[in-house]
């Protein structure tokens, strides 16, 4: 099963950093995954964070409040 | 503490340049060299101090301490101080705000939280003491937390939550001392290291060109314009300069690493102090695009509200502090 990965963010420039942080990785390393961005602060807040930006993966909360490394983001991708 | 950062930049601008004491051109490029050293140095010690404490104390803590306990009052003034400790950048402030109100937190606490952590960062601290030395830097932070305690209390008082977007009020009404299942990471501080150092290189890396920019101008004014220029239009006795750098401040959204060193040689040039923090407190504390993010979460009304008591507390200090400097 592929993973979802979900970023939330309103759209400010951390966000925007961690969404290229993201697909760098996924198409670095030819990952199997669907991203999708949340942007709507109604559907962010059923997460429950409290600061964004945050990188959902398989509905579970990996990362929030800042921008993780290429690193980082491949370690919780890959199994 | 920074005497030997001063000899260097004479020697370099003096010697090693062979430019003239007393000239317009050496005195501003001596300014800009030594200002900008001094600055970034600082500015790495405190950001890299407070990315620790932030570490320990992350927002999520906080919202739970304030959600979970009865500070008979206190509360205001908790909040505003765990203001300064945690930094958010103004794109969270929405969210923050709806799990501040989801947790149960008073709408006035989370106002005092709200307008305390902009007010006191990490970036504003280390430029003032950079800028203005230790003494003016405390009572800087002292009434930036006194700002957004009054702050709140006022705003509670004048119970808002009816002007709260409806999507916004029926949180409110399903609020409660939740406790999130919040796992603190158990780290130790050699683990936390990478992740601190990476955030405290974005902060400078994202605020040096407005720091470069804003210095060079305040070294420009330094070397060409005259001591106490300014007096005679912004002195202590001009009495609606306060209110007037206030709302000239709060729809500017220059980045305050940007302002500072300007403000800095204002004072120099003759603008009081009080009236300068004023002005920085409105450019750092309110801002346009942050009124607009919370459109989202309150009506116009409350935004209003809430933007005209955090100035009208401004412009108060800043008369204060022209009275007792």
């Amino acid at each position: 099963m592929p993973k979802t990965i979900k970023i939330l963010g309103t759209g400010c420039s951390k966000c925007q950093s961690m969404i290229k942080v993201v697909k760098d990785v996924v198409t670095q390393h030819h990952l199997d995954v669907t991203i999708e961005k949340v942007e709507d602060v109604i559907k962010i807040m059923e997460f429950n964070v409290l600061v964004t930006p945050a990188l959902v993966i398989d509905d579970v909360i990996t990362i929030k409040g800042r921008v993780p490394s290429k690193e980082e983001v491949l370690a919780l991708l890959t199994p | 503490m920074f005497d030997w950062l001063q000899h260097i930049t004479n020697w370099l601008v003096y010697e090693v340049m062979s430019l003239s004491k007393g000239e317009h051109l050496s005195e501003a490029l001596n300014f800009f060299i030594y200002d900008a050293i001094k600055i970034l140095i600082l500015l790495f010690v405190v950001i890299f101090f407070m990315g620790i404490v932030n570490s320990y104390f992350p927002i999520d803590k906080v919202k739970n301490y304030l959600s979970r306990n009865k500070l008979y009052g206190l509360e205001y003034l908790m909040a505003s101080l765990f203001g300064i400790v945690t930094p958010f950048c103004s794109c969270s402030s929405v969210p923050l705000f709806i799990g501040f109100v989801r947790g149960g937190i008073p709408l006035g606490v989370t106002f005092a939280f709200l307008i305390t952590s902009p007010l006191v960062n990490e970036v504003a601290i280390g430029l003032f003491i950079a800028l203005f030395g230790l003494k003016t830097t405390i009572i800087y932070v002292f009434s930036g937390v006194l700002l957004g305690t009054i702050s709140g209390i006022i705003l509670q008082q004048l119970k808002l939550e009816s002007y709260l977007t409806p999507w916004v009020q029926k949180v409110l009404a399903n609020a409660q001392q939740e406790q999130d299942t919040f796992i603190a990471e158990k780290q130790t501080l050699s683990q936390r290291f990478p992740v601190i150092w990476k955030e405290v290189k974005s902060i400078i890396k994202g605020i040096i060109p407005y720091l470069l920019v804003g210095i060079a101008v305040g070294g420009w004014m330094h070397g060409y314009i005259p001591e106490g220029f300014f007096e005679k239009y912004m002195g202590k006795d001009q009495l609606f300069a306060v209110p007037m750098a206030t709302i000239l401040a709060v729809p500017m959204y220059t980045n305050a690493s940007g302002i500072l060193p300007i403000v800095q040689v204002l004072i120099d040039k003759g603008i009081p102090l009080g009236t300068a923090i004023a002005f920085m407190m409105g450019v750092v504390g309110l801002s346009l695009p942050e009124a607009m993010l919370l459109k989202k979460v309150m009506t116009f009304k409350l935004i209003a509200i809430f933007f005209g008591v955090v100035t009208i507390c401004i412009i108060i200090s800043g008369y204060l502090f022209n009275l007792i400097l």
